[in-house]
């Protein structure tokens, strides 16, 4: 099967383009539909890996402590995020409680990991095992990853039961904020370079067409 | 004007999705292939694009009525408990003064599903209809409730922290109702519609 390492195709309207784009201040976009081809500016694997602990060390945190405390009439009560999801799983409700700890816990956690994974191997050169089923899965798991939308959830929850009681921030809250930053540095770029890193880099003698 | 670039079925070539890898693939055209990097499924065009998105889009809109009309959450204060449902809840914060959190709301749970099942079914019928009216506009459109489809998690979520935090037996307690399920199950379904959507299909006809 013949391949093309210089070209590229659009996503969203298949248009072809050779590499590399011309960057118009940074970012190539498809001159069909106005998709964002690529960006430029690239972290090398390095520095990636390094935000990408520094995410998993906050989201941890973000995970062991209390995001929220609230203190009614003397009676304190806090949620951590496990918490939360579990306590979704009332009555008839039930099942959403596995959506709800998937989108804002395991599928961010497992997101970091194997991105740390893959990029722990990158950074010397190297393949890491398993790397493609882990790629696939990243591919997968990258549009159900919901820290960001979590996080607008406790706020808004904090504000509508501050009405009703004194609601303290927990340690929890702050981790989260912190590893939604480093989250979407980290994770919503494009993984697609790390396929060219390594021994995976792109052959230099041009395939003809 | 600049002429545009070729596009890949043009010149018999194809994108891995997952390695972005460009090929020329052995087989026939409409057969899918296995991509020679990463060895995943490689198909020209999603296959039956349009009847899954129909059918999630559907699913997503039957069970948007109960997910509006039966309460997502139960609460009790001294005694009193009341059932809200979601409008019920854009409308408390509204009422209370706290018009940016209530918009906020209004737009993640109610105006982002519908603008959803109106984008698609609309992209669903010009592509069916092979029209090539405003595709850069509708391309914009598909890619803008991909990016903005997830935040309708939101109620879901709210709630999930609400329950969790007040639980003072007689005092005051706050339960979910089942229609927080029928509204993150609405959610998931709209995400799956807008994934199973294959925007290459708005450019294939003539330009």
């Amino acid at each position: 099967m013949k391949v093309f390492p210089d070209l590229m195709i659009c996503e969203c309207c298949d248009s072809v383009y050779r590499r590399p784009m011309p960057m118009d201040g940074g970012v190539a976009h498809c001159e069909r539909c106005a998709f964002e081809l690529c960006r430029g500016g690239r972290l090398r694997a390095d520095g990636w890996l390094a935000l990408t602990i520094a995410a998993g060390v906050m989201f941890l945190m973000a995970n062991s402590y209390p995001v929220l405390q609230i203190n009614l009439q003397g009676i304190r009560n806090e949620t951590t995020l496990w918490q939360s999801a579990g306590a979704l799983a009332q009555g008839l409700a039930v099942p959403i409680a596995v959506p709800a700890a998937l989108f804002i816990i395991l599928v961010p956690f497992l997101q970091i990991f194997l991105l740390g994974w893959v990029l722990s191997y990158s950074r010397v050169g190297r393949r890491a095992p398993g790397f493609v089923y882990v790629m696939h899965i990243l591919s997968i798991l990258r549009p159900w990853s919901m820290v960001e939308v979590g996080l607008l959830g406790i706020l808004i929850a904090a504000i509508k039961l501050s009405k009703l009681a004194d609601i303290v921030l927990g340690a929890g809250i702050w981790a989260m904020a912190a590893s939604m930053i480093l989250m979407t540095i980290v994770s919503k770029r494009d993984l697609s370079s790390l396929w060219d890193m390594g021994e995976y880099s792109r052959q230099r003698t041009p395939a003809r067409a | 004007m600049k002429s545009l670039p070729p596009r890949a079925e043009q010149l018999g070539i194809i994108r891995c999705h997952i390695c972005d890898l460009v090929f020329q693939p052995t087989a026939k055209p409409d057969k899918a292939v296995r991509c020679p990097r990463c060895e995943a499924t490689v198909h020209r065009r999603l296959p039956n694009s349009i009847v899954r998105t129909w059918a999630f889009l559907i699913a997503g809109v039957i069970l948007y009525i109960p997910a509006n009309v039966l309460p997502i959450m139960y609460t009790s204060f001294l005694g009193n408990g009341i059932e809200s449902t979601i409008t019920d809840g854009v409308v408390s914060f509204w009422n209370s003064g706290s018009y940016g959190i209530a918009l906020v709301i209004f737009i993640a749970s109610i105006a982002v599903p519908c603008a959803k099942f109106l984008i698609l079914a609309t992209l669903l019928i010009t592509v069916r209809k092979h029209s090539r009216w405003a595709r850069l506009e509708r391309a914009r459109l598909y890619r803008m409730i991909e990016h903005i489809g997830y935040w309708s998690m939101l109620d879901v979520l709210v709630v999930a922290v609400v329950v969790a935090l007040v639980k003072f037996r007689e005092l005051a307690t706050i339960e979910p109702r089942v229609g927080i399920l029928f509204f993150g199950t609405v959610v998931i379904l709209t995400m799956l519609s807008a994934m199973s959507f294959d925007p290459r299909l708005i450019w294939d006809d003539k330009e």
